[in-house]
C-alpha cells in the first residue's frame, strides 16, 4: 500500500468517525467539534487529490470561519446538554425505511462504479490560475450573483442588529 | 542499504528537516521567554532573570522543569476532554505554520540538492492563513471548557478579536498577491530579489503597517492582549490552567509570535534574501555570518572571563568559544553558501521579535471597545484601500 492509500484510509476513518460522533454527542460544543474534524479530514482528502487550493479554502472558510461562528454562538448562548428522547414516530415509519433504501442504493452504485480517468487539470501546478480564469469567464454570472447574495445577507445582518426592539 | 536510501531517501530527508526545524523552533520559543523578560526588564530599569546561570541563561530550563513537576489540578465541573485537548491544539497549530515557510533557497548538502524548507506548496500563503484561522479554537475552547466566568470571557474576547483582525490581516497581503500573481511564499520571496530596495515593505507600506498591527492582535500580544487582561479577567482564558497545560499555552503564544515574525520577514522584508544586491562588488557580505560569529564569540568569551560569578566565568567563555567555532565553520566555502539564506532570515526574524517585545515594554493595553473599533473602522478600510490602490497601479503597468 502506498503512503497515499494509508493516509486516505486514516482521513476517511476520521471523517466518518467525526460524522457519527456529531450525531451521538449530546453537547452542542462536542457536536460542533466533531463537525470540525469532518471538515479538516475532508481538506486532507482534497490535499491527497492534489487540490491544494481547495483544501486551504475548505479549512479557511468552513473550519476557520463558519465553525468558529458556530462555536462562538454556542458559547454565547451558553447552550447546555440536550436531553435524549425516545425516537419520534415519523422517524420510525418514514426515516428508517428511507435510510435503508438510501444505503442500499448508494452501496449498489459504489460497488458498480468503474474507476474513471483522472480529472484533467488535477496535477497542473497553477490550479489557482485555472480556477480563477474559469470563475471570471465561464462562471462570471453565478459568481457575481453569489457576491450580491452575500452582500444582501450582510445588509440583513446589519439591519437586524440595528433594529430597536 | 543503498536500495533503502533510494526508496526512502526522500522521506528520510523530510524527517531530518522536521526534526531539525522542531528542535530549533522549540529552543527559540524557550529562549524567547528569557529574551522577552530580559528586554522588558531593561526597558523598565530592572535586571530581569539573573540568578539561574550567567545572565539568567538557564532560566528557561528551570522554568521547564518547574512546569513539569507542578501539580496539575482539574477543576470541578470542567469539560474534561476539551479542557485537556485545547492546549494541545493551541500548541500544535502555532507550531505548524513554520512547515511552509521558505527557510532558504535550494542548496547542495553533500551533493544532494535540498530545498531549505520543511515542505513546499504553491498555495503556502493560504495554508498559513488556514492554520491561523484554526488557532482561534485553542484559546476559545480552553476558555469555555474551564467552567469559569473569567476564562469564558477571556476566550470569547479573544475569539472575537482574532476573527476581526484576521480579516484585515488577510486583506493586507492581497496587495502582494496582486503584485506577484502567486500564493507561493517562495515565489513571493524570489520576486524581492536584488537588494533591500526591492523588498515589498516599500511599495506595500500600507499593507505592511496593517499586517503587522493585525498580526500583533492576532497573536493576542500586548498592546492587544485583552484575552488575558489580568486587571479585569484574572488570567483570561488560561486562568484555570496549571503545570504543563499552562506551559503549552505559553509556548503556543511564543510559537505564534515566531511564525508571525517569519511571515513579516518573508512577505515584506525579502525572507531569506540578503539586503545587498547579488553582484561581485558585494561578495564580501557572504562573510558577514562568519564575522558575526567570530566577533560575537570573542566578545562573549572576553566579557565572560570577568563575569561576577564563578559559574559564569566557566560557562560564558565556553559559550563564546563555541560561537567562535560556529562562526569559523560558517566561513568555510561549502557552508557559507548554505548558511546565507537561514542567516538573513534569522536576522530579520530576530529584529521583528525585538519590535514585538519592545511594543510590549512600552505601549499600554488598549480598551476592548477601542480594540474592536480600531480593527473594524480603521485597519479593515485601510487594508481595503491598499487593495484598491495596488490593483489600480498593477493594472496601469500591465501590457496592453
Amino acid at each position: 500500500m502506498s503512503v497515499e492509500t494509508i493516509l486516505f484510509f486514516i482521513l476517511a476513518a476520521a471523517a466518518v468517525a467525526g460524522a457519527v460522533n456529531l450525531i451521538v454527542q449530546t453537547h452542542p460544543i462536542h457536536s460542533a467539534l466533531s463537525l470540525i474534524v469532518v471538515m479538516v479530514a475532508l481538506a486532507g482528502i482534497y490535499l491527497l487529490l492534489g487540490a491544494e487550493l481547495l483544501a486551504a479554502v475548505q479549512i479557511i472558510v468552513y473550519a476557520g470561519a463558519i465553525m468558529v461562528l458556530f462555536v462562538f454562538i454556542i458559547m454565547l448562548l451558553n447552550a447546555g446538554k440536550e436531553e435524549r428522547t425516545a425516537i419520534s414516530r415519523t422517524a420510525t415509519w418514514l426515516g428508517l425505511p428511507f435510510a435503508v433504501v438510501l444505503t442500499a442504493v448508494l452501496g449498489w452504485r459504489i460497488a458498480m462504479a468503474q474507476p474513471g480517468p483522472m480529472a484533467p487539470g488535477a496535477e497542473i501546478p497553477g490550479t489557482t490560475r485555472v480556477l480563477s480564469q474559469l470563475l471570471f469567464t465561464n462562471y462570471v454570472f453565478p459568481f457575481e450573483l453569489t457576491s450580491i447574495l452575500i452582500l444582501v445577507a450582510i445588509l440583513g445582518a446589519v439591519v437586524l442588529a440595528k433594529r430597536d426592539f | 542499504m543503498n536500495g533503502f536510501l533510494a526508496n526512502y531517501g526522500g522521506i528520510l530527508i523530510d524527517l531530518v528537516k522536521v526534526v531539525v526545524v522542531m528542535v530549533v523552533l522549540l529552543t527559540v520559543v524557550a529562549y524567547l521567554s528569557w529574551f522577552e523578560r530580559k528586554v522588558v526588564a531593561h526597558i523598565q530599569s530592572r535586571w530581569g532573570p539573573e540568578r539561574v546561570g550567567p545572565y539568567g541563561l538557564i532560566q528557561p530550563l528551570a522554568d521547564g522543569a518547574k512546569f513539569l513537576f507542578k501539580e496539575d489540578p482539574t477543576p470541578e465541573g470542567v469539560d474534561r476532554f476539551v479542557f485537556f485537548f485545547a492546549p494541545f491544539l493551541a500548541l500544535a497549530l502555532a507550531m505548524t505554520t513554520i512547515a511552509v515557510m521558505p527557510l532558504g533557497p535550494q542548496v547542495e548538502i553533500f551533493g544532494h540538492p535540498i530545498w531549505l524548507s520543511v515542505t513546499e506548496s504553491h498555495v503556502s500563503l493560504l495554508v498559513v492563513f488556514a492554520i491561523t484561522a484554526l488557532s482561534v479554537y485553542g484559546v476559545s475552547l480552553g476558555g469555555w471548557a474551564s467552567n469559569n466566568k473569567y476564562s469564558l470571557l477571556g476566550g470569547l474576547r479573544s475569539s472575537a478579536q482574532m476573527l476581526s483582525y484576521e480579516l484585515s490581516m488577510t486583506m493586507s497581503v492581497v496587495g502582494i498577491v496582486l503584485m506577484v500573481n502567486t500564493f507561493s511564499l517562495r515565489d513571493i520571496v524570489e520576486a524581492q530579489r536584488g537588494g533591500a530596495w526591492h523588498w515589498f515593505f516599500l511599495p506595500q507600506i500600507l499593507g505592511f503597517v496593517c499586517f503587522f498591527i493585525s498580526a500583533v492582535a492576532e497573536t493576542n500580544r500586548s498592546p492587544f492582549d485583552l484575552a488575558e487582561g489580568e486587571q479585569e479577567l484574572v488570567g483570561g482564558f488560561h486562568t484555570e490552567y496549571a503545570s504543563f497545560k499552562f506551559a503549552m499555552y505559553f509556548m503556543a503564544e511564543y510559537a505564534a509570535m515566531v511564525s508571525v515574525s517569519f511571515m513579516v520577514s518573508v512577505l515584506f522584508f525579502g525572507g531569506y534574501l540578503s539586503p545587498f544586491p547579488d553582484t561581485p562588488a558585494f561578495h564580501w557580505t557572504y562573510y558577514l555570518p562568519a564575522a558575526g560569529g567570530v566577533i560575537g564569540g570573542l566578545a562573549l568569551a572576553w566579557s565572560g572571563l570577568r563575569y561576577h560569578t564563578a559559574l559564569g566565568r566557566m560557562i560564558l567563555p565556553v559559550l563564546g568559544i563555541v560561537l567562535l567555532g560556529v562562526g569559523m565553520v560558517c566561513g568555510l566555502p561549502a557552508v557559507m553558501t548554505v548558511i546565507q539564506g537561514p542567516f538573513w532570515l534569522a536576522a530579520k526574524v530576530f529584529v521583528v521579535l525585538f519590535i514585538y517585545v519592545w511594543a510590549r515594554g512600552t505601549l499600554p493595553r488598549i480598551r476592548y471597545d477601542q480594540l474592536m473599533a480600531f480593527g473594524w473602522k480603521f485597519l479593515l478600510p485601510l487594508s481595503l484601500a491598499n487593495v484598491l490602490v495596488t490593483s489600480w497601479l498593477v493594472m496601469l503597468r500591465l501590457p496592453r
